[in-house]
């Protein structure tokens, strides 16, 4: 676990960079908290016994490995290629983010903090937050934008049920940005006991490499699954793209497996060709926000745009540093889907499946219908299936004209 | 010299501590600002620091978030600013002006051409809240050609080491962040200020200004008892807020400005 990569891949340095992204760009208040949260992290990566209480709680609590399914059906109505999902929907919470949560609150008992505030668009970061505050009896305070809240009720009644404070945000445009924005405030704010669960591989370092780590366990279980089951590594993985930490710890462990292919998959919204999206790898601009050098959406004054996403987890105008690398050095291709088409995808995986997924995870669905058509028999695509849909039933309901 | 050295000098000799002022530029409206700064300067601020608005203000409180986000919809850039500051120079030329802001805007204009600029319209220093030394390099050379100062800030949580450093590194003076928290907010404890900021003024000549959730004339002069500046934000911009005309807003800063700078004058 947490293997280290050698030349190219070997990043980032020791002040955080990928090549010139990355970096800490944040208020001398927080630098000796993100010193400190360095050092442990680092100490725990050599830690044996952190590996041991890390492999425990993702086996007996998350659930791992989860499973690596090959949908059958929907590989035959949209082929000729073989598409297996990578189930992270599967996880207790029903998302990916709880490898991080997990691998985080351990480090914040490290460091003797026992309040624990995260920042969440969809939810589902913030309800893994919650979930191992609960497990740990931590102190847990969630912010959350305030349109977000509207769009995702189910999540935020299920952090309070997990004993968190959910803190609307109203300044801005209401959505995650903000909520990271007042996160931030309140870490600067409570610093000598309060750790900062930041769900992405975004923030300042150490955030984009340690999020990574602990996220690159889907990756591992994928690329021993690939060997078990078809006998070989895939040619394809697809995951989607809002901070990037699903697709991170999928493409990782593959990085230096030169036949496989990696595609990123952002949200164009109603359409690259309109400002209402949230791509900033294929419609951005390097820039600085929330202490990372990186791809952002910005406008020609270097103010930060509202963006536009159906999925609120993608709705965030930055992308994690390594993933503004890996697009430059060309390793990873980002594309971007709209939302009627992840929407499509996500009616496509529940007739022909019996799965529902999350919107965001629908966009790397749709771009793996998309390109299935372009492969040859027997080429095999592994999509993310970062998170359950549950959470969007009254998103698509209310589309389909009908309230639940 | 440049402006803010050549103030705090006159200060020291005569043995009296420097006023900071700070407004968020084109906050109320975009031709608020010239007058206000005007209005500081000729009432006791020594410095004035203006705030350049941007979308995601990290480390403000609601304040300045909100004159930030009106600065925002009055159509306030970065080079909005500069331009206030050029028409404030027609008419002054020795107050200091410092521009307090985040990092982006300054790189969509590009770290060179924002210093041509910055000199251009009469910009002394510069404070950014989010970007420490270790990312400041080209930036701080673009700036040194120009002899435009880079001010940087020192936290209650900056260990001793690292102290040193940053005094090392900041030009004009070195801003001190009174508490761990976000501006305007309410925890202000002067002994631990007065504590800090000996210990900052140990490592270094670089004059100390104060700031963050100094709101009154009595938190003023406590603090200038010990540092060489004081700078008050959220309060003057409050009082811009809230002003029924602009005849009111000026005649409130003027009784603000001028109670402050007898606080820390008579000490």
């Amino acid at each position: 676990m947490f293997q280290r990569k050698e030349g190219d891949n070997a990043m980032p340095d020791a002040l955080g960079h990928f090549g010139p992204y990355g970096g800490r760009y944040v208020a001398e208040t927080l630098m000796s908290a993100l010193d400190e949260l360095t050092r442990v992290y680092e100490d725990a990566l050599d830690d044996q016994s952190f590996q041991v209480d890390f492999q425990n709680e993702l086996t007996h609590y998350v659930g791992r490995p989860s499973p690596l399914y090959e949908a059958k059906r929907l590989s035959q109505e949209v082929g000729p290629a073989r598409i297996f999902l990578k189930r992270e929907d599967l996880n207790h919470t029903g998302a990916h983010k709880i490898n991080n949560t997990i691998g985080q609150a351990l480090l914040a008992v490290r460091m003797g903090k026992r309040r624990i505030i995260a920042e969440t668009g969809a939810g589902q970061h913030g309800v893994a937050t919650a979930t191992v505050a609960a497990r740990l009896g931590a102190a847990c305070t969630v912010y959350m934008g305030a349109t977000d809240i509207e769009r995702q009720k189910p999540n935020v009644y299920r952090m309070k049920m997990l004993g968190a404070h959910v803190e609307a945000v109203n300044s801005g445009s209401k959505t995650l940005k903000d909520a990271m924005n007042e996160a931030m405030r309140d870490w600067v704010t409570n610093i000598d006991t309060t750790h900062y669960i930041i769900g992405s591989v975004a923030g300042p370092h150490p955030y984009p490499a340690m999020v990574r780590d602990f996220q690159a366990v889907i990756g591992e279980e994928c690329r021993a699954q690939c060997l078990a089951q078809i006998d070989r590594l895939p040619d394809l993985l697809v995951a989607c793209v809002g901070g990037g930490s699903n697709a991170m710890g999928l493409f990782y462990p593959f990085l230096e497996d030169a036949n496989v292919k990696m595609i990123g998959v952002e949200a164009a919204g109603e359409g690259m060709d309109t400002m209402r999206h949230a791509a900033p790898l294929n419609g951005g601009t390097p820039g600085v926000l929330h202490g990372a050098n990186t791809y952002l959406m910005t406008d020609e004054d270097g103010l930060i745009l509202d963006t536009h996403s159906i999925s609120a987890g993608l709705d965030y105008p930055g992308v994690g540093p390594e993933h503004a690398y890996l697009k430059d050095r060309g390793r990873v291709e980002y594309v971007a889907i709209t939302d009627d088409e992840a929407l499509a995808a996500f009616r496509t995986l529940c007739s022909t499946e019996g799965i529902v997924p999350a919107l965001e995870s629908s966009h790397a669905l749709a771009q793996a219908i998309k390109v299935s058509s372009q492969l040859d028999v027997g080429d095999v695509i592994v999509v993310n299936l970062s998170g359950r849909g549950d959470k969007d039933l009254e998103t698509v309901a209310q589309l389909d004209g009908e309230l639940l | 010299m440049s402006r803010i050295s050549t103030t705090f000098q006159q200060l020291r000799a005569a043995n009296e501590k420097a006023f900071v002022a700070f407004i968020t530029a084109g906050d109320p409206e975009v031709d608020a600002s010239v007058p206000a700064m005007h209005s500081l300067a000729a009432h006791g601020a020594d410095i004035i620091e203006l705030g350049v608005p941007f979308t995601d203000p990290e480390a403000d409180g609601p304040s300045i978030q909100r004159s930030s986000e009106r600065a925002i919809a009055n159509g306030v850039t970065l080079r909005k600013t500069c331009e206030i500051v050029t028409e404030f120079r027609a008419s002054n030329t020795t107050t200091p002006v410092v521009l307090m802001g985040y990092l982006n805007p300054i790189l969509a204009i590009g770290v060179e051409a924002f210093a041509h600029l910055a000199h251009a319209a009469g910009i002394d220093g510069l404070i950014i809240v989010n970007l420490p030394p270790e990312e400041a390099d080209s930036l701080a050379a673009a700036l040194a050609k120009f002899e435009i100062d880079l001010i940087f800030l020192v936290a209650p949580t900056t260990p001793a080491a690292r102290m040193a450093n940053l005094a090392n590194k900041s030009t004009g003076f070195i801003y001190y962040v009174s508490f761990k928290g976000i501006t305007g907010a309410d925890h202000l404890d002067v002994e631990d200020v007065q504590h800090h900021v000996l210990e900052l003024k140990t490592t270094s000549n670089t004059p100390v200004a104060v700031g963050f959730g100094i709101k009154t004339a009595e938190h003023a002069k406590a603090v200038a008892k010990i540092a060489d500046a004081v700078v008050v934000g959220s309060a003057l911009v409050d009082i811009l807020g809230n002003g029924e005309s602009r005849f009111d807003q000026l005649k409130a800063i003027q009784a603000f400005t001028q109670s402050i700078k007898q606080a820390i004058t008579s000490h």
